[in-house]
């Protein structure tokens, strides 16, 4: 009787222990379908820093130039001087917008382009004066590639590394100077954690020097003032598709004097440096949507800004173990890039879809190399604060009820994949351990 | 000329609907960590700077042959998640696995089950497999 009083005791102080452990063992079906069939969804584009969606305005500019005006501007009738005016008219408007001068603007495909014809270009013309390049760790893999390409044609590149914010020091820059550097290339804002880089105080520093210098301002455009003069460059890219322009165009500009070779041969479309018939549409529509982002660069840069920090800060109220990838201040207005720690961003981007919101992530699970992001990696961090990361781009139509709900679906999404995760990062020293 | 098409491209990200299901709805995920006597075998795979780590508890049968339980924690992506769910599915269904047939379990039979994975997934995130071998020899070593 005692012994079987002693089991039953026994059975009973074993279940209350075991209560407080099942209530922790909250079915994660219902947690999950709460959060995906109980929330009222909403579209949510925060991914402008890939590409935006092309303004009304511009696609109103470029309708003509597709069935009316569609001569060649290389025509000899009037069909064609119309385009040709139209083109030139375009030139003239980015040009305005570069402080520089129309014939300083050769129109590309886009940044890509841009910045191979740029890296490339100087490089097979200069070579005879030296076959040095500096660029940085962090630049997009449209300069990173060309210049990995010329250090297999004999090129001796520098690849500059960056602070724990991700930023070049310009000093790095003059201590790398050689006799027989040809060319600089530093991007002007990072697409990645959006951190500002100083182009005008590198610009400052090659005053003296020849080599050339190139900066990729495609985040660039329509957050900061690209006066090509104030920032001391003599070759910018910048492209149509992150400006609410058109995709597939874009624009290089090449101080007058710089001698590019081409990387295409034909006719004599932009003064023979980039041949092939104008994509005229495409120009318009770019110089259009340029013109647009820039003269209302400040009032929406603020506004953005404000959007940004609010988000930032309210995320990181919000959900604890995650680190702010780039400057807290020095970055572009738009551009809001979260670590959330033991996690992984793919999975995260997941959920985030199935609410309708778009975003990014520098895990290598989304991208087709299997690479983490080299910009956070650059940072000084574990592989795995990129794999974890979220970038969040704002946007034109981006509100604050946008940003409102995806603070209120985050949290959630963070805490059913810590669940499902078996990480558990010291948020101090960002080493991982599994959970004990 | 035709060109050889699988069944699943293999090519985008897009992940078929058993594989969103197996993300969305997680089977035999641990959901707290249990004590050392509550599972028979424990295993580990993958690591947090490739982007991919597994563990695998396991409990088998009184006659040591069968495995009948398998809870796992996945850090990956949504193919990792799902296809280490697909695993565990794979092994608990009819009464549970043998555990000699267990070890036969391949990444390709799992990737099989889940309809497919774009190509570049497979490598990397179908890590379950090697997660139960672990524990299945983590079992025969307490014996």
């Amino acid at each position: 009787m005692d012994c079987c009083f002693m089991q039953a005791l026994l059975f009973l102080w074993n279940r209350y222990n075991r209560v407080p452990k099942m209530k922790t063992m909250i079915n994660i079906h219902q947690e999950i379908d709460a959060l995906l069939q109980g929330t009222e969804k909403r579209f949510a584009y925060m991914d402008h820093a890939a590409t935006t969606y092309t303004d009304s305005r511009v696609v109103e500019a470029m309708m003509p130039y597709f069935e009316k005006k569609f001569g060649n501007p290389g025509g000899f009738y009037d069909l064609g001087k119309v385009a040709k005016d139209a083109v030139e008219g375009a030139r003239e408007v980015v040009a305005g917008v570069l402080n520089c001068s129309a014939d300083e603007v050769i129109f590309t495909s886009g940044g890509t382009e841009s910045d191979n014809l740029a890296i490339f270009g100087v490089a097979r013309r200069y070579a005879d004066r030296g076959k040095h390049i500096i660029t940085s760790v962090i630049e997009h893999h449209a300069v990173e590639a060309p210049c990995k390409q010329l250090q297999k044609e004999g090129f001796d590149v520098t690849f500059l590394s960056v602070d724990e914010h991700g930023r070049v020091n310009p000093d790095d820059v003059k201590a790398a100077l050689r006799d027989d550097t040809i060319l600089v290339s530093v991007m002007m804002a990072n697409n990645e954690i959006g951190t500002l880089q100083p182009i005008a105080e590198i610009g400052e520093i090659l005053k003296d020097h020849k080599a050339f210098f190139h900066t990729d301002a495609c985040q660039a455009a329509g957050a900061l003032s690209l006066d090509v003069d104030k920032l001391g460059v003599d070759l910018m890219t910048i492209n149509g598709s992150k400006i609410y322009g058109p995709k597939g165009v874009g624009a290089l500009y090449r101080r007058k004097g710089l001698r590019l070779k081409p990387m295409m041969y034909g006719g004599f479309q932009e003064r023979g440096i980039r041949p092939g018939t104008e994509n005229v549409p495409g120009i318009i529509g770019f110089a259009k949507a340029l013109e647009i982002a820039d003269s209302g660069r400040g009032a929406e840069a603020e506004r953005l800004t404000e959007l940004r920090d609010y988000m930032i800060d309210e995320i990181q109220k919000a959900i604890p173990k995650t680190k702010l990838n780039g400057h807290a201040t020095d970055r572009l207005p738009n551009n809001v890039n979260i670590t959330f720690m033991d996690i992984e961003g793919e999975s995260l981007l997941l959920f985030l879809n199935e609410l309708g919101i778009y975003a990014a992530t520098g895990s290598a699970c989304s991208s087709e190399s299997l690479d983490p992001s080299h910009v956070i990696v650059a940072t000084g961090v574990p592989y795995e604060c990129a794999h974890g990361s979220i970038r969040f781009s704002l946007g034109r139509k981006t509100t604050r009820e946008d940003v409102d709900y995806v603070l209120d679906v985050l949290p959630k999404i963070v805490e059913i994949l810590r669940k499902i995760s078996p990480l558990n990062m010291d948020p101090n020293t960002l080493e991982s351990n599994l959970q004990s | 000329m035709s060109l050889p098409m699988a069944s699943n491209s293999g090519t985008g990200w897009m992940y078929t609907d058993l594989v969103k299901d197996h993300f969305f709805r997680p089977r035999n995920l641990l959901q707290s960590l249990p004590e050392d006597n509550d599972f028979d075998g424990y295993g580990e795979v993958g690591s947090p700077a490739c982007g991919d780590v597994m563990r695998v508890w396991i409990k088998i049968s009184d006659d040591g042959k069968k495995i009948t339980d398998c809870k796992w924690q996945t850090f990956g992506c949504a193919s990792a998640i799902a296809a280490t769910s697909m695993m565990s599915t794979i092994v608990l269904e009819n009464g549970g696995m043998p555990i000699d047939e267990a070890m036969e379990i391949t990444p390709q039979m799992i990737t099989k089950r889940l309809g497919g994975l774009p190509n570049r997934k497979i490598h990397c995130s179908v890590l379950g497999d090697q997660a139960l071998k672990k524990a299945i020899e983590d079992y025969k070593s307490r014996k």
